[in-house]
């Protein structure tokens, strides 16, 4: 195992984990969410500033992980 | 192929600054907001044009939106030149950053090539200022809404243990804002940079075609969420708690 096939694999790793549990998360807030507003329909709009606001927080940790494995890959 | 910089490269330098092409771009960025806000001004009229109308509609529509969050108008109008700032400013450099010559056109430097543009938003320093000014105004603005000791008070209280560390855990929170804020920003762009270029590197015609309306979706998705974010975070922080 020399450092070239290491890195390659930190790099494949680092972001099949870090999208995983983001991809997971973002599916159950879109999945409340529509339950919340099939309840209520006139808080539609409540509902959907708030659900795009944790949808874009749950996607920031993928982001973060394909930043990681972008400074893997090109930088170091 | 081109290399892909994590850093934004030197164009040329001034004394001892070096400026790089993505504080170009964000020039040019100042430049062609600051003239059209200039000009737009010294033409406004009773009954709108179509400029104007659709300027309208914006002011209007994000108006709306903070009214909503913040729960009046006053405080509305009051904070909108920070928010309307920030989303404007993050959309238009998102949306200049794939105008075609971004990232192609080439400069001669010191005997390589660098990309004359370069979209700013793909540069840290970037996104980490408009991050610490987002969470250092909030925090201002908190002060300025309910008292300066309140305000620290939330943050440094003695009142029991518990208190104590939930204030240094909300200490803790703003500066973990200030680094979430600014790698959203530059993840999401820096990855469509490099996602862009590496395509049109392997198929040139017709595919770049859905990864740039996938960028254009992004980069207008991430200006709004900093502004929410910031805008978020003004309404908790100003806050009074009635029951």
């Amino acid at each position: 195992m020399d450092a070239e096939s290491i890195k390659a694999l930190a790099v494949a790793g680092t972001i099949v984990m870090g999208a995983i549990f983001p991809a997971v998360s973002i599916g159950w807030i879109g999945s409340s969410a529509l339950k919340a507003i099939g309840r209520n329909p006139e808080a539609a709009s409540k509902v959907q500033t708030m659900a795009i606001l944790a949808i874009a927080f749950a996607e920031a940790i993928a982001i973060y992980a394909l930043v990681i494995a972008l400074i893997i890959k090109f930088v170091a | 192929m081109e290399e892909i910089s994590l850093k934004a490269q030197e164009l040329f330098s001034i004394g001892n600054f070096g400026v790089t092409n993505g504080l170009f771009l964000t020039l040019i960025v100042s430049l062609l907001l600051i003239t059209f806000s200039l000009i737009f001004k010294s033409k406004i009229r009773l009954v709108p044009g179509k400029v104007q109308g659709v300027v309208e509609m914006g002011v209007e529509g994000l108006l709306g939106l903070m009214e909503s969050t913040l729960g009046n108008k006053e405080k509305a109008e009051k904070y909108f030149p920070l928010v309307a700032t920030i989303f404007i400013f993050i959309l238009c450099s998102n949306l200049l950053g794939i105008f075609p010559g971004v990232g192609s056109l080439m400069l001669e430097h010191g005997g390589h090539e660098t990309p004359l543009f370069r979209s700013p938003a793909a540069d840290l320093n970037f996104t980490l200022a408009f991050a610490v000014i987002s969470v250092i105004m909030t925090n201002i603005i908190g002060m300025a809404s309910v008292g300066t000791f309140k305000h620290i008070g939330k943050y440094i209280n003695f009142k029991g243990p518990i208190d104590f560390f939930i204030g240094i855990l909300e200490l803790i929170s703003e500066l973990a804002k200030i680094i979430s804020l600014s790698f959203r920003l530059f993840g999401n762009v820096f990855a469509g940079e490099v996602l862009l270029t590496i395509i049109s590197f392997l198929a040139p015609y017709f595919i770049p075609l859905p990864f740039l309306f996938l960028e254009i979706f992004v980069g207008m998705i991430q200006a709004f969420i900093f502004a929410m974010i910031t805008l978020v975070s003004i309404s908790l922080h100003t806050a009074t708690h009635e029951h």
